[in-house]
């Protein structure tokens, strides 16, 4: 048999018929399949947890993410209308940028999420096969000779072992799958530790870099969308700096 | 035969169907042979459907073997590479 699980449950049955194949009391054999059993019950709760963790990470950057999106947006308003066209491009340039972070950590979550339900979904199979387990080994135990026992321990233990090595895959992918969005969570901290969601008028010298990296990384059109709205908002009020916004429609 | 869907549990499916199976499994090995990433979709959706659709699930308290194990539902075709090779899934 091959295949992803095919080949893991092949190692795992080998594993235990050689134990089977050394053990001198079965009910020894049982009792420590069993136990072994418990623990990677154990390991799929821990698995579980890193999941919940790696979560909580994404769900946290996502509502600094969110303030950070309000605030600049307050800022682009406020410096559009102190004449700064250049400070309010900026801000909504992070703005933008901020968004398309957040669109796609949501999107992790919600991948999270469905793994989480799944891992949970699967430990409860293994849990349901571990205490059929455990009914069947008091059962063997009091009802079968040795030799007869091999067989049925052989059985029941295959039965369980290919539920486990199931669920090893299960974590192993969701283990990657995390691991991914580890990096990704890694990566928006980059961003935000070089400042680039910060307050704009917190810049200083040394900022450039920034700039131009943020220039590369939205898009232009959004923003001169964006820009040219927030004028059109502003400039309903009937400023007397309008006509000197409308230059800034045009662009290269 | 006892097939299981990594992932979502065990079904008990007629031994007719074994053939069924045996020759989709063959197409997608040469649909992942030649790159056809379309092609496998088609033919995995089918595996599965048939399983699901003649199968009946096992009670989740036996304790059984599989004849066969597929992979999760959600393969990517990089792993499908690894996996739908030769023989496939269902050694002949």
């Amino acid at each position: 048999m091959a295949g992803l699980g095919g080949r893991m449950s092949t190692v795992i049955k080998s594993k235990i018929s050689r134990m089977l194949d050394r053990a001198e009391d079965p009910g020894e054999t049982l009792d420590y399949g069993y136990q072994k059993q418990v623990e990677m019950l154990q390991n799929v709760k821990k698995g579980i947890a890193d999941v919940v963790t790696a979560k909580k990470r994404l769900q946290m950057q996502s509502s600094k993410l969110e303030q950070s999106v309000v605030k600049l947006d307050t800022q682009a308003r406020q410096a559009l209308s102190q004449g700064r066209e250049d400070l309010a491009r900026m801000a909504l340039e992070r703005k933008t940028l901020a968004q398309t972070e957040l669109q796609s950590l949501d999107t992790q979550v919600t991948e999270l999420e469905q793994q989480q339900e799944k891992l949970t979904e699967n430990e409860q199979k293994l849990r349901t096969k571990i205490e059929a387990f455990r009914t069947k080994k008091e059962v063997i135990k009091a009802q079968y000779s040795a030799a007869e026992a091999q067989v049925k321990i052989s059985e029941a233990a295959s039965g369980v072992g290919e539920e486990m090595a199931d669920l090893g895959l299960a974590m192993q992918r969701a283990e990657d799958k995390t691991e991914t969005m580890r990096a990704r969570a890694a990566a928006v901290e980059e961003l935000e530790a070089a400042g680039t969601f910060d307050d704009i008028t917190q810049l200083g010298s040394g900022q450039d870099d920034i700039e131009q990296q943020l220039q590369e990384l939205t898009s232009g059109a959004q923003v001169d969308d964006e820009l040219a709205k927030m004028k059109a908002e502003l400039g309903s009020g009937g400023g007397d700096d309008s006509p000197a916004l409308e230059q800034g429609k045009e662009n290269p | 035969m006892i097939v299981r869907i990594s992932g979502e549990g065990q079904y008990e499916l007629p031994d007719e169907d074994a053939e069924r199976l045996n020759e989709l499994d063959n197409r997608a090995v040469a649909a992942v042979d030649q790159g056809d990433q379309t092609g496998f979709q088609e033919l995995w959706s089918q595996m599965l459907e048939l399983v699901k659709s003649d199968g009946n699930e096992i009670d989740g308290d036996e304790l059984v073997e599989s004849d066969v194990i597929l992979p999760p539902r959600d393969i990517s075709f990089a792993e499908a590479e690894a996996e739908f090779t030769g023989d496939g899934l269902i050694p002949d």
